[in-house]
């Protein structure tokens, strides 16, 4: 299918999320989209499948325009989509979830349920997948819950396949295997649209590479390109893509973890018998592939989660059974993994927010009634400090983009002295220069001594901060390596390989990334 | 491609050998909680007068079909068990799966040992409890199912008593007028859709927040049947408001069974059409491809939209169809039980249907089962009154309102409400 | 929809026009302008004369229409002049609006914090059995006894509400439904109460209590009913602001009311916060139960809430969970129940025809996107966020 967008245009209020797009995908290509967080990518797609409408420009599938107003028009017109944020039913089997929308049905309207097993079955079977038709979509691993994603956009006999951001919770092993499955798509005739915002899996998988920059399309580039070069191209100046940082100079163990164990409200154990040990001067980076235990471990550090055994010191003081109002004010930071879920209160101002967890006390409350006017002294002060785009201070954090969002958090959690900084996934969905930023001011942190624990799921970020790396499987630290160690060992050990394992096996079976 | 011999999938984790503390303070919450019950149940037992407790099992039959049990050792005897059931939940002595199944017996345990305390050496109307029971669980039946139809959907309805008055409003007008039931029960149903589709209207397509839209649509219920009321049925009462009421139907075989018969098989139209409405909805729900959508909507609007289901429709059907049952629940009100209309008549009994419909986890047979409790509870209070013991009515009356809060503050497990429901579904 | 963290991003707020609250007050006043449209179909619908008009509308259609407009007109002139027509219509409404106005506190105070109080009515139930307890059958000097019966009051608001938030916070168990139940459990307790010797007046057999000592009544103005308890309503309006504006407490009420799960992370305890607002918004209730029965009933009986503690939802709705806007909300409800009682006196509009209003009133309200494809003039809001769009899981 010879698919051309062209003249796309879409703003929300005044902000024009797409600004004229023009692209076209032929047949059985690997079409990568790059562009950083917000760039307008995610847009794009959402109005190729009917999920949002275009102000104006026109879809021309096959030499015909066609006006696609709903993801049932998509379907129809063979265009699947394979979402960032999977659009599955927890509590249907992987059976309901595939049929849901195109029944086989027995007369009345009742649901032929063999059919649809036999289809997952045989689709499964096809592409190499291991899917149980029966199984609950919340009782399955995510990597298969996105297998699940692709047949289901298969059973729709999709000729353009778009993948937002697939790789984003497979480890690189898994994502191999994807690899191998977009390949035979394409050698079927499909064509595959790849949204990343990642330049080593463009690199890796791409025939073709558009980039995109603030909603324009700023060029087309080869996949010989280099890292540089692509950077250059998404984020419209030259990036350094290596955080300055001089070598840490640890000192005496800040946190001490010992037999850290959580059980989930499921019942399962999230964290399993973790030990850890932060030292002043330090970043400890923990790696792991989403779902491994990594949230659970940062809010038991918090006490936003109960514990089941084990015991989490600061400074040699225990905090287990202590409030999370306590461990904070003992001098431990948070920037949570969700941030509009958990690090930010939206529909307060910047002001309100900036002092979410220091109103009480002195200069800002006095017990009882609040000090607006510091309160507003120390949103400009911390305004200005981190250099947080925003009208007013009085403005909702909501109306910020995410980099300045997150830049709200931190900002708050650093204005107090620190002993102790949890770091959860700092620069998702941040642009490019908010990482570099918002990196900068958690290494300068380190610098003055305090103990910095980074959770994050991506191998870069973790190779731009890390002093140490802690790589956690099913709830286990299966190991910790040095920063320098190279990415298709702490792949496998994400995996749930040994550190020796990994090692090994490393050598002899070079990922596609990892060789990049 | 690598072949790389690690377990190449992210798993998900292994089932813990220790309980969650999660897990541990609900268990041992329910525990006390069934503890205090089984020993009230005791208590009673041990209080309870020598004698005979005797059961009628014939309604209006007060020589043969007696049941006589000697009060104090049978009470003591369920009462011993009640207490078993409980101290067996508390220790885990059963497998997790079953431990439900230690309240139930619990609870028919108490039950049982407060009829023989409250009937020793008097006469206990046992069928009249029943057929009671039944009468005033169908409209509970009814809304409740309306609420699980919604719910599943999406749409939170706490508007089901705004539907059972105008319902009831509308059944005793057309049945005055007209003089047929069948379009008294037609009437009821339509009138059910008009308040539905308000509320479909207002929350799916003005976005408005449905808890408020409900009590708002009770409060317009309450206000147009009442001024209808005043304006008219008043006035002219003879013949606007002198509804014939539904007469039963025997249905033969099944009606003659000994002692479940005329309670289950000699009932008004009204009833057998909730026993059909409960299957109905039941495999509605979960075996086509209707209910399949309507159960996606509800849990992942999102994920429906994207493999073309038009949420907002699917929504629309689903409310409307729930207010055709909420409609005929009202219907029983008048056209069912009462005969003439009279302002909130329904007394509370659509909040006592939502209550239903949470204690039931909004599922149909669940809800049903909390429905038959409900109006267990209500019938047994002024069987109570007949035979005279020393609780207060009004006590017994409370009891589905607690029992409610019970279920709701995590105490008959785990009460989880679709993913979506109250969520208007916004799309740019 | 929950989701949606980075894209899109939020356009830069547009700052022109009016700003968000003259918008809310135009949407309220067009709301109050299409219910009364609403109500006049009702009226019409009811009038005998148009009815009697209507049987030849073919041959005279303005008979009709006159009598129609007629018919709208004396009602609706009725309504206003027994409103607002003079010091005892305006000292009956504020009357009536006093309890609405306390009622209406506990419901917005609740639902800054996240909570949805539909338990007003039970609340001010427990505050009037209480209070009227103390008031009936304890007796001690003026002011003291007052004060006290107050109190009395307040605790017992507090208590029925604060188990709400108990509950909540920790079992997790659903306000809404929580407090629903409540609600008819003091309605059941107080009847049964009223069947005791303990409440029950020396030789009556109807529920009924005795009537309250003259020195735990609160002072009425001159002749008419409008009593004290009116001012205490508009010093607990200006506590509310107070503590949800400019004290620590109210920050975190708001904060948890906002995102729990924020607030939870910034070390707040949610819990307490929900204890905290059930137990302020019950006392509250609770005081719109003493002004009940320490004001204008005096003996306590089991009508005594009315329907006071369900029109306090829709008072706060009306007026936006905000204290000012509930205050003038709570005004012109009781304006239009003193009204009623007026316009149902002299033309016999049944009195229920407020209920229809004050529930078309809100329902126009919530729904503002309606009221704008009505009257096409309105600009529209981009502050306005949906009232606590959550379901049961929220």
């Amino acid at each position: 299918m010879h698919l051309e967008l062209s003249g796309l245009t879409k703003s929300f209020g005044s902000l024009v999320a797409n600004d004229h797009i023009d692209l076209v995908i032929e047949p059985g290509e690997i079409h990568c989209l790059l562009g950083e967080n917000g760039a307008g990518k995610s847009t794009l797609m959402n109005m190729l499948y009917g999920l949002l409408q275009p102000d104006s420009g026109e879809i021309v599938i096959d030499g015909r325009k066609v006006t696609i107003t709903s993801p049932s028009d998509a379907i129809k017109h063979g265009i699947g989509m394979v979402h960032q944020h999977f659009m599955l039913v927890p509590v249907f089997t992987v059976a309901e979830n595939i049929m849901l929308g195109r029944e086989n049905t027995h007369p009345g309207g009742v649901l032929d349920r063999k059919k649809a097993n036999a289809l997952v079955s045989e689709l499964s079977e096809r592409y190499g997948f291991e899917v149980d038709p029966e199984a609950l979509v919340e009782d399955i691993p995510v990597g298969v819950q996105q297998r699940v994603e692709i047949i289901k956009a298969l059973t729709n006999d999709a000729s353009v396949l778009i993948l937002d951001e697939p790789t984003a919770v497979l480890t690189p092993a898994e994502i191999d295997e994807l690899i191998a499955v977009m390949r035979q798509l394409k050698e079927n005739g499909t064509s595959i649209v790849f949204i990343t915002h990642k330049l080593k899996e463009v690199k890796a998988i791409a025939d073709k590479i558009t980039v995109i920059r603030r909603g324009k399309v700023v060029g087309q580039a080869e996949p010989s390109a280099t890292e540089e070069q692509l950077a250059e191209l998404m984020v419209g100046r030259a990036v350094d893509l290596v955080v300055d940082k001089e070598p840490a100079q640890p000192q005496d163990a800040v946190l001490q973890v010992t037999g850290l164990t959580v059980i989930d409200e499921r019942g399962f154990t999230a964290v399993d018998n973790v030990d850890l040990e932060v030292r002043a001067g330090e970043i400890l980076a923990v790696a792991g592939v989403q779902g491994n235990g990594q949230t659970e471990l940062a809010e038991a550090l918090l006490g936003l989660t109960p514990i089941a055994a084990g015991s989490i010191k600061l400074s040699g003081a225990e905090l287990t059974g202590k409030s999370t109002r306590h461990r904070l004010d003992a001098g431990i930071g948070y920037v949570p993994e969700d941030r509009g879920h958990d690090g930010f209160v939206g529909s307060f101002t910047v002001a309100e927010n900036l002092v979410l967890d220091l109103f009480r006390k002195a200069p800002f409350g006095n017990g009882l009634a609040l000090n607006t006017d510091e309160i507003d002294k120390n949103a400009h002060a911390r305004v200005e400090e981190f250099d947080i785009r925003t009208q007013g201070i009085d403005l909702t954090v909501s109306s910020l983009s995410g980099g300045n969002q997150q830049k709200v958090v931190l900002a708050r959690e650093l204005s107090r002295p620190l002993k102790l900084l949890v770091a959860s996934q700092p620069t998702r969905g941040v642009d490019v220069g908010s990482i570099e930023f918002l990196h900068g001011r958690i290494v300068r942190e380190r610098d003055q001594g305090t103990a910095v624990l980074i959770v994050s799921t991506e191998l870069d970020e973790i190779a731009a901060l890390a002093d140490r790396v802690a790589v956690m499987y099913r709830g286990k630290v299966v190991g910790v390596v040095p920063a320098d160690t190279p990415r298709d060992e702490l792949g496998l050990m994400m995996a749930g390989a040994s550190k020796t394992e990994a090692h090994d096996v490393a050598i002899e079976n070079p990922t596609t990334l990892g060789t990049i | 491609m690598s072949d790389v011999t690690v377990q190449d999938t992210v798993p998900a984790a292994a089932p813990a050998a220790i309980e969650a503390p999660a897990d541990r303070v609900r268990r041992l919450r329910v525990g006390g909680l069934m503890l205090v019950f089984a020993l009230i149940g005791l208590g009673l037992a041990i209080f309870t007068k020598g004698g005979e407790a005797t059961f009628q099992l014939v309604s209006g039959d007060l020589q043969n079909n007696l049941l006589g049990l000697p009060a104090q050792p049978v009470a003591l005897l369920l009462g011993a068990l009640g207490v078993l059931a409980a101290v067996a939940y508390v220790l885990r002595r059963v497998p997790q799966k079953y431990s439900g199944w230690l309240a139930i017996v619990l609870g028919v345990c108490f039950i049982g040992a407060f009829l023989c305390w409250a009937a020793a050496g008097k006469t206990f109307p046992l069928a009249n409890q029943f057929q009671g029971t039944l009468n005033f669980a169908t409209p509970l039946i009814l809304g409740a199912l309306a609420g699980v139809l919604c719910e599943r959907a999406g749409v939170i309805n706490i508007a089901i008593e705004g539907q059972f008055l105008v319902g009831a409003f509308t059944a005793a007008v057309v049945a005055s007028t007209t003089g047929s039931a069948v379009a008294a029960l037609i009437a009821a149903a339509v009138s059910g859709v008009l308040m539905a589709l308000l509320l479909a209207v207002f929350s799916i397509k003005y976005l408005v927040n449905q808890v408020v839209l409900g009590v708002v649509l009770v409060v317009f219920a309450t206000g147009i049947t009442g001024f209808l009321f005043d304006q008219f049925l008043q006035e002219d009462a003879a013949k606007l408001n002198t509804p014939d009421v539904l007469s039963a139907v025997k249905i033969p075989g099944l009606g003659d069974i000994p002692f479940i018969g005329p309670i289950l098989f000699n009932q008004t139209a009204l009833v057998y059409l909730t026993y059909i409405a409960v299957a109905v909805v039941t495999f509605v729900l979960f075996q086509t491809r209707w209910g399949l959508r309507v159960r996606a909507v509800g849990e992942h609007p999102k994920a429906a939209d994207t493999v073309g289901i038009r949420v907002k429709r699917v929504r629309y059907s689903a409310v409307l169809w729930a207010g055709v049952l909420a409609g005929l629940g009202g219907a029983f009100f008048t056209v069912g039980y009462a005969g003439s209309f009279t302002k909130e008549m329904t007394a509370g009994n659509g909040f006592i249907a939502l209550a239903a419909l949470i204690m039931g986890r909004w599922h149909p047979i669940g809800a049903m089962v909390a429905a038959l409790f409900f109006g267990f509870a209500t019938q047994l209070q002024s069987q109570l009154q007949i035979i005279q013991t020393p609780i207060p009515g009004e006590l017994l009356l409370m009891a589905p309102y607690l029992a409610t809060i019970i279920a709701v503050a995590g105490l008959v497990g785990r009460v989880r409400a679709p993913k979506a429901d109250g969520e208007p579904y916004v799309t740019e | 929809m929950s989701t949606a963290t980075a894209t899109p991003p939020v356009a830069k707020p547009e700052r022109s026009g009016l700003p968000s609250w003259a918008i809310q007050g135009l949407v309220s006043v067009s709301a109050i302008v299409l219910a009364l449209l609403v109500g006049a179909i009702l009226i019409i619908v009811g009038d005998d004369e148009v009815n009697a008009a209507v049987k030849y509308f073919g041959a005279a259609p303005m008979d009709t229409i006159s009598a129609a407009f007629s018919a709208v007109g004396e009602a609706y002139q009725a309504l206003a002049v027994g409103a607002i027509g003079g010091i005892t219509p305006i000292s009956e409404s504020l009357t009536q609006a006093t309890p609405l106005i306390c009622g209406g506190l506990a419901v917005s105070l609740a639902f800054r914090t996240g909570l949805f109080n539909i338990g007003a009515q039970g609340q001010l139930i427990m505050g009037a059995i209480l209070a009227g307890y103390v008031g009936f059958a304890w007796h001690l000097p003026p002011v003291l006894h007052l004060i006290v019966a107050i109190v009395a009051g307040l605790i017992g608001g507090a208590i029925w509400g604060g188990m709400v938030g108990l509950l909540k916070a920790r079992t997790g168990a659903h306000e809404v439904i929580v407090t629903i139940m409540l609600n008819y459990v003091a309605i059941y307790l107080l009847q049964w109460l009223l069947t005791t010797s303990t409440f029950q007046r020396p030789g009556r057999a109807d529920p009924i209590s005795p009537i309250v000592d003259a020195n735990a009544q609160y002072p009425q103005f001159g002749d008419t009913r409008l009593h004290v308890g009116f001012l205490l309503a508009l010093v607990a309006a200006v506590f509310v602001w107070w503590l949800l504006n400019k004290s620590t407490i109210g920050f975190e009420l708001r904060a948890v009311g906002a995102n729990a799960d924020a607030s939870k992370t910034a070390g707040m305890s949610v819990g307490r916060a929900y204890v905290v607002a059930m137990v302020v918004a019950g006392a509250l209730a609770g005081l719109a139960g003493t002004q009940q029965v320490l004001g204008t009933d005096l003996p306590l009986t089991d009508g005594v809430a009315a329907s006071v503690g369900f029109d306090a939802i829709t008072v706060a709705l009306l007026g936006r969970g905000t204290p000012l806007g509930t205050v003038l909300a709570g005004l012109l409800f009781g304006a239009l129940n003193a009204g009623g009682l007026q316009m149902q006196l002299i033309t016999q509009t049944p009195l229920t025809l407020t209920t229809v209003l004050q529930a078309t009133i809100v329902l126009f309200v919530a729904a503002p996107a309606l009221v704008r494809s009505i009257f096409r003039f309105l600009p529209k809001d981009r502050g306005a966020g949906a009232i606590l769009a959550k379901g049961w899981n929220g």
